[in-house]
């Protein structure tokens, strides 16, 4: 499952997937821990580190909508062709949030697809914590094209 | 059915999708979805499959892609309902 990441055109530091734990054409269920010294923290806040909403939405997106998305691109290919990078782009976001994330947390994403047709794939994701308890919730949509 | 009709009740369709109320209310067959509506490629997506379950027809990529302005909108809707019966 995890040879998906390959596929994610993110770098280091804005690549938010850690684990995919399970993964078919319904949805994704996905894990990220959030590392302490990322660029974010210094100054979000200083002094007091929370993860901006922006990232919590990343985050959100990054598992929910492009593993997802790289799945079915994958399942889809032709024999012999080749799916090396990714093209995502985030469409739409309606994201509602419940609690915080700090530095060092580990939270879940859990992703059911609405729908994906032509290109664009549409997903109401939600992000759990360690204690189980709701982070995040809302629907993303985004479209998702080989490159080159 | 009437292509005036289906104007008319695509305006329903496109409401969620349009911010600007005055120019959906004013639309006529060459108004373009993108340029003059402002709705993303994206939600022309989602528009595609409100139209389906509106007039309980299927539509395929080829079709989709001719659309682009409310006419060309209103020629898909009317040929899949054709090709339906």
């Amino acid at each position: 499952m995890n040879k998906i990441l390959d596929h994610l055109p993110y770098k280091s530091s804005f690549r938010f997937v850690d684990n995919i734990l399970a993964i078919d054409e319904n949805g994704v269920t996905g894990e990220y821990t959030l590392r302490p010294d990322a660029f974010f923290y210094e100054d979000h806040f200083p002094g007091n580190p929370v993860t901006p909403g922006v990232i919590v939405t990343e985050i959100m997106a990054q598992i929910g909508v492009v593993v997802l998305g790289i799945y079915f691109l994958l399942q889809s290919q032709q024999e012999g062709e080749k799916v090396d990078q990714v093209y995502p782009l985030l469409t739409s976001s309606e994201v509602s949030f419940f609690k915080m994330v700090l530095p060092g947390q580990k939270v879940t994403v859990i992703s059911k697809k609405e729908y994906f047709r032509f290109s664009k794939l549409k997903c109401y994701i939600e992000m759990y914590d360690e204690q189980q308890e709701l982070v995040a919730r809302g629907m993303f949509a985004g479209m998702i094209r080989k490159l080159g | 059915m009437d292509r005036q009709v289906i104007l008319e009740e695509l305006k329903k369709v496109l409401a969620p999708y349009t911010v600007n109320k005055e120019a959906l209310n004013s639309i006529n067959e060459e108004t373009s979805l993108t340029q003059d509506l402002k709705i993303n490629s994206a939600n022309l997506v989602d528009i595609i499959i409100d139209a389906e379950n509106k007039y309980d027809i299927e539509i395929d990529m080829d079709a989709a892609e001719k659309i682009n302005n409310v006419g060309s909108c209103i020629d898909v809707i009317l040929e899949k309902m054709k090709e339906k019966n």
